[in-house]
């Protein structure tokens, strides 16, 4: 059971990392699509970033960061501004429009990248679509250090090891992984810092205007959020994997816990547990370590739909206890306050 | 106009001037006039698909008014919304939603709070006293899909207590709830009214209207009558609000359409 954390020890550490930043991120922004009933609109974006990033490809000829990010963003907007476009000014209702505008964007998006197959670099079709978790670990970047900074390294615990240091070669995580880090910690600082609003407005966007929040900005801002923690997911999980990252952890939050705040904890805590539980499965099976995560995230869901205290199949089975102490509960309450 | 709104509205806490507003471009409300005097309770009634929540968010900007404006003491909604409480249909949020009674009613406080703050304990405070208000601090902790309607709406008025408003619009705080929580809120809008607060509340059921409200205005997407309730609440009045359809007959039928709803 070991074996993928003695033998392959730094190949594993990468891909869990990048596994849990990716879940970690989606699974954050994920709750908020789930309380706005935008799941599919998660989706739509996951696919429709395609045209995106093969116009930003063709435009920058290259596959740098910025202009992906900018080509994703973009395209997130446009998705949204199409959905609502259509939803709004024509008796199309919002789960067609929805399916018109991604499948559109993202067959634009395949032609475009069969045009741009010409290019020295291409874009692979295949990788939007699966992605490959697997190659993550290959372009570790290494740096020569001078004898003053290896004394410094030698004493930090965790980096003084063989997986980090080799001779005076100091490993630094994968630009992917790098970058992906950057961007859950941006997601988890917005969410912390636009909490009431993002609440408000997902709860009650009437209140939330009259209160002069504009529910439409942050809409759109939770859009371009979203767009970027795709695509930088992308390379890693693809298209297809990203929706269950952006769905799983939220999901299995909103059976365990009855606030918000406890919920991102378990968002976390699910992104985790998936990245761990996916590397052992794929170890086991020889299969992709990206699947194998997500197959781990739906278990996860499976038990706390087994289990939850309060909505959980065995609660179910062993009658209306719960109940029962939640009347005690108001009386304790309504004694004690 | 002589005076301008800046010295002379600012004891009007509601002035409305020729406002149309709709939805996609069909207008639902024309040319309403409206100037509502300060430590009123007024009640806004009308036949379905009158206007009365509209005329509501188009006071708010929730509705963007093709013409007219609204002035909120003298001012415009935006300069003056922090005086403004709002209590929206209870069916308008999702009530699965994971949050707690508490967290609702601290929401009330946001629009003084500000952006990027986080609330205080003076917040608190506010929120729990107008918890005990509606007698629903037992339940602060609690989520909030695990109420009554009757509690549901307790907990709205709350929120918009919270708020510290000195107008506030209600849009069917009556609807669907108990006997004891419709007693309740009628008391708490009586108690606001004596502290020099100015209510417009939405409702749908005559014969209480009568009872509940120091004035009436009587909608169908114009203004049909506005004034003290004995003097508008007359069947000529009414009848003409309500055009043909204020038979027994026709209310049934309304009653069992919304039913079927």
């Amino acid at each position: 059971m070991v074996e993928p954390w003695t033998e392959n020890l730094p190949t594993t550490f990468w891909i869990v990392l990048m596994g849990f930043l990716i879940t970690a991120a989606c699974g954050l922004i994920g709750n908020y699509l789930i309380l706005r009933r935008m799941a599919l609109v998660g989706d739509a974006i996951s696919h429709s970033v395609l045209p995106g990033l093969a116009i930003a490809f063709l435009l920058s000829h290259s596959l740098n960061t910025l202009p992906m990010f900018i080509g994703a963003l973009g395209a997130g907007i446009v998705t949204t501004v199409m959905i609502e476009l259509i939803h709004k000014k024509t008796r199309v209702k919002q789960d067609s429009a929805i399916g018109i505008t991604f499948s559109t964007l993202f067959a634009i998006g395949v032609i475009l990248i069969s045009l741009g197959q010409t290019d020295a670099v291409h874009l692979d079709a295949e990788c939007v679509l699966y992605g490959e978790i697997a190659f993550v670990p290959l372009d570790l970047v290494k740096t020569e250090l001078g004898p003053n900074a290896l004394s410094v390294v030698k004493n930090i615990p965790g980096l003084n090891s063989e997986m980090f240091l080799n001779g005076n070669l100091l490993t630094i995580a994968p630009p992917p992984v790098i970058r992906m880090a950057v961007v859950t910690g941006i997601t988890l600082l917005l969410i912390v810092v636009f909490y009431k609003e993002l609440l408000v407005t997902s709860f009650d966007s009437g209140l939330s205007s009259s209160l002069g929040i504009n529910s439409t900005v942050v809409h759109y801002a939770l859009m371009g959020m979203l767009s970027v923690i795709i695509v930088s997911a992308f390379e890693a999980v693809g298209a297809i994997l990203v929706i269950a990252m952006l769905i799983l952890p939220g999901a299995t939050a909103s059976l365990l816990a009855h606030r918000l705040p406890p919920m991102f904890g378990i968002t976390v805590v699910h992104a985790l547990l998936s990245a761990v539980g996916g590397i052992h499965l794929a170890t086991w099976l020889n299969c992709s370590p990206a699947g194998a995560m997500v197959v781990a995230g739906s278990a996860l869901f499976a038990l706390a739909w087994m289990f939850s205290p309060s909505q959980g199949l065995l609660q179910r089975w062993l009658g209306r206890e719960l109940d029962e102490l939640d009347e005690e509960d108001i009386e304790r309450l309504a004694k004690g306050v | 106009m002589t005076d301008s709104p800046a010295t002379k509205g600012e004891d009007i806490p509601l002035e409305i001037h020729d406002l149309t507003a709709g939805y996609h471009k069909k207008p639902v409300l024309w040319g309403i006039d409206l100037k509502v005097p300060k430590g009123k309770l007024v009640g806004v009634v009308g036949p379905n698909g009158a206007g009365k929540s509209t005329l509501i968010k188009a006071i708010m900007g929730l509705v963007p008014p093709s013409s007219g404006w609204v002035k909120i003491f003298g001012k415009t909604y935006n300069e003056n919304r922090r005086r403004v409480g709002y209590v929206p249909q209870r069916e308008s949020v999702d009530w699965d939603f994971p949050v707690t009674v508490m967290d609702v009613v601290m929401m009330g406080r946001y629009g003084h709070v500000g952006w990027f703050k986080r609330p205080k304990k003076a917040d608190r405070e506010i929120a729990r006293d107008c918890l005990d208000k509606v007698k629903m601090l037992p339940f602060a902790k609690r989520q909030i899909s695990n109420l009554s309607g009757g509690q549901q709406q307790r907990v709205f008025l709350a929120r918009a207590l919270a708020q510290e408003s000195d107008i506030y619009f209600m849009d069917e705080p009556f609807a669907g709830v108990d006997a004891a929580t419709e007693t309740a809120i009628i008391s708490l809008l009586h108690e606001l009214r004596e502290k020099g607060k100015t209510l417009l509340v939405v409702h749908h059921d005559l014969p209480t209207a009568r009872n509940y409200f120091d004035q009436l205005l009587l909608l169908n997407m114009r203004v049909v009558a506005y004034g003290e309730t004995e003097k508008v609440f007359t069947y000529e009045l009414l009848q003409k609000t309500y055009g043909g359809r204020l038979t027994i007959l026709s209310e049934v039928a309304d009653a069992v359409g919304q039913r079927a709803k």
